[in-house]
């Protein structure tokens, strides 16, 4: 069991997802399968973003939604409405989601904990509303029609889904890619300090405002491009993009997967959408099943799949090396935190 | 080295610190005592920048830093710990140590995409700096240990290796020995001394345990209500006749 483990946290494990990712369209049964797992990927790089604010810098974020969608409108109405092309919309879209995000940032992290989630629920909302009175400027409920696909420059179609299904997988590489970097940088450990505290961050002479800002921009941006991919790949967009529900969607994806870890952004979405389409049949109902197996979820490993996965490979090689005489203390503190949890 | 003169901070109406002005010299420990509710950490909290003070100033090595947020307190080498210092408890020890001096590096968010020389440079800086106090305090063999799995004493021997890792010219311990044994205490005493021998650091503490107090500080400061009751060396507080009546309580062997 061991070996199979270690085996899992090797590279070879990351180039074997890879590849199956690569060799998916080819052995997918219908087209239908391989655009379900590019919506899946789109979302998973929106999780990403929701990941470095919420899993690594500790503050909820709850206008990820809305981002993704400003993300999706920025592209949808520059190339509908403005007659720009693709990839210069595509840009767009991301500056416009760095720059809101900047703009809500140095106001909504003046706050914290509770303060700021509840605060940008309202952000949240406040771009639906947007979306979906200012009809000028994006239709309202009527929604953006006959959005541009990626212009693949004559030598591939990206109006076919496995083009586009590449497409993300590209961009979602990069996502992953930058994440990790991020994460082992003195930038990423600067954020998860923020997480575990601010006053113990402020005394490590970190700057709260500016890390929390640049996390949350970093954030929106993420969601932007994601909000981006999704208007290219569904070309019509509704108000619905920056329901709330969404968000919540993003933070189950999270909570499943492992917060702050890298690979459970991933995994997380990947394996909820598919059990979402599996469940289909079960409508709205299907929260039933949701429900218990969330709570159940954060009550036995708190940290996600991921997360119990990477502790639970930690404890067995220090069990082997040379802490072997720390087995039970490891299990007093074990059944404390167990203790916590319930509490 | 560590002035501070007519510190005081208000509550609304309650003075938590009250006319307070002492100063700390190079090199020495100093221990602020007093009950519960004194100021003691409200003290620490205005020296440190996470509470600005209603009136007074605070002159590190006569800079005033009175009005500077923490963070900038922390460049100019004040170091500090908590009563509880909140870790990443899934990860390693070494892993929570390496931010300790990420305010001596420069590296950003550019320097993370294109993986520069500087960042490369600086996270092998902040990892020495981590395995080097690591060393100092005496948890080398833990380095690769989850944070949920080390004992109190070595999650606070991590906070001193935390503080240590900024790179302080004074460090500022809050109750460093604060659930701990009696035998453990000892090993912390002779790590704070360590800390003034060695590397000739300036450290301030509070703490409840007399017998440890007076047998480490070289000074010692009493707090009662937020005002200055007290100071000077162990054995003059030991004997002032204010700290017997207001703190010890004629006994004091009572209070240890």
């Amino acid at each position: 069991m061991f070996k199979l483990a270690s085996l899992l946290m090797t590279p070879a494990a990351k180039y074997l997802m890879l590849a199956f990712a690569v060799l998916f369209p080819l052995v997918a049964a219908n087209e239908y399968q391989v655009y379900v797992m590019a919506t899946a990927f789109v979302w998973a790089i929106a999780v990403y973003g929701l990941n470095i604010i919420t899993g690594f810098c500790g503050q909820l974020n709850l206008a990820h939604g809305g981002f993704f969608a400003i993300g999706a409108y920025t592209l949808g109405l520059l190339t509908a409405d403005y007659g720009w092309s693709f990839w210069p919309a595509f840009a767009g879209a991301l500056v416009m989601t760095a720059v809101l995000g900047f703009l809500v940032g140095i106001v909504s992290l003046r706050l914290k904990e509770h303060y700021f989630a509840i605060f940008t629920l309202c952000v949240g909302f406040i771009i639906y509303l947007l979306i979906d009175k200012w009809e000028e400027l994006t239709h309202g409920a009527i929604g953006v029609r006959d959005i541009d696909a990626p212009y693949g420059f004559g030598l591939v179609d990206f109006t076919d889904t496995t083009p586009f299904y590449y497409l993300v997988l590209a961009f979602l590489v990069f996502a992953i890619w930058f994440m990790g970097r991020l994460s082992k940088s003195l930038l990423g450990r600067t954020f998860i300090a923020i997480r575990n505290g601010d006053e113990l961050a402020q005394s490590l002479g970190i700057n709260l405002m500016r890390n929390k800002v640049l996390a949350f921009v970093l954030s929106t941006t993420y969601a932007g491009l994601a909000g981006a991919l999704y208007a290219g790949m569904v070309r019509f967009i509704g108000p619905e993009e920056a329901n709330v529900q969404h968000t919540f969607d993003m933070i189950t994806y999270l909570l499943v997967g492992g917060i702050g870890t890298i690979m459970g952004p991933l995994l997380g979405t990947i394996g909820l959408v598919w059990i979402t389409q599996s469940l289909q049949f079960l409508e709205e109902y299907r929260m039933i099943i949701f429900g218990p197996l969330l709570v159940l979820l954060v009550i036995f490993f708190p940290r996600g799949i991921t997360g119990s996965f990477l502790t639970w490979m930690h404890r067995k090689s220090q069990a082997l090396g040379p802490a072997k005489k720390r087995q039970t203390s490891k299990v007093n503190t074990a059944q404390s935190r167990e203790a916590e949890s319930n509490a | 080295m560590l002035k501070v003169e007519h510190l005081t901070r208000m509550f609304g109406g309650l003075a938590a610190v009250n006319d307070v002005s002492v100063e700390f010299e190079t090199g020495k420990i100093n221990a602020i005592i007093g009950p519960n509710g004194a100021g003691k950490s409200t003290f620490f909290n205005l020296i440190s920048g996470l509470h600005q003070p209603t009136s007074g100033r605070i002159l590190l090595d006569g800079t005033d830093v009175t009005r500077l947020p923490s963070d900038q307190v922390a460049r100019l080498g004040v170091g500090r710990t908590f009563q509880t210092t909140n870790l990443f408890e899934q990860a390693t020890v070494l892993d929570n140590l390496i931010v300790g001096h990420r305010l001596r590096t420069r590296s950003g968010l550019w320097d993370v995409l294109i993986n520069s020389k500087r960042l490369q440079r600086e996270e092998k800086a902040a990892r020495e700096k981590a395995m080097e106090v690591l060393e100092f305090v005496g948890l080398t063999h833990v380095a690769g240990q989850f944070i949920a799995d080390i004992t109190q004493e070595e999650r606070k021997r991590v906070a001193f290796a935390l503080a240590l890792a900024t790179d302080p010219k004074i460090v500022l311990l809050d109750e460093p020995a604060a659930g701990i044994n009696p035998e453990e205490t000892v090993g912390f005493a002779a790590l704070m001394r360590k800390m003034v021998d060695e590397r000739g650091l300036t450290v301030c503490l509070i703490e409840h345990k007399m017998d440890m107090i007076m047998s480490l500080a070289d000074k010692i400061m009493v707090l009662d209500h937020g005002e200055k009751i007290a100071e000077g060396t162990p054995e003059e507080v030991r004997n002032n006749p204010a700290v017997i009546e207001a703190y010890l309580g004629g006994d004091e062997d009572a209070a240890a």
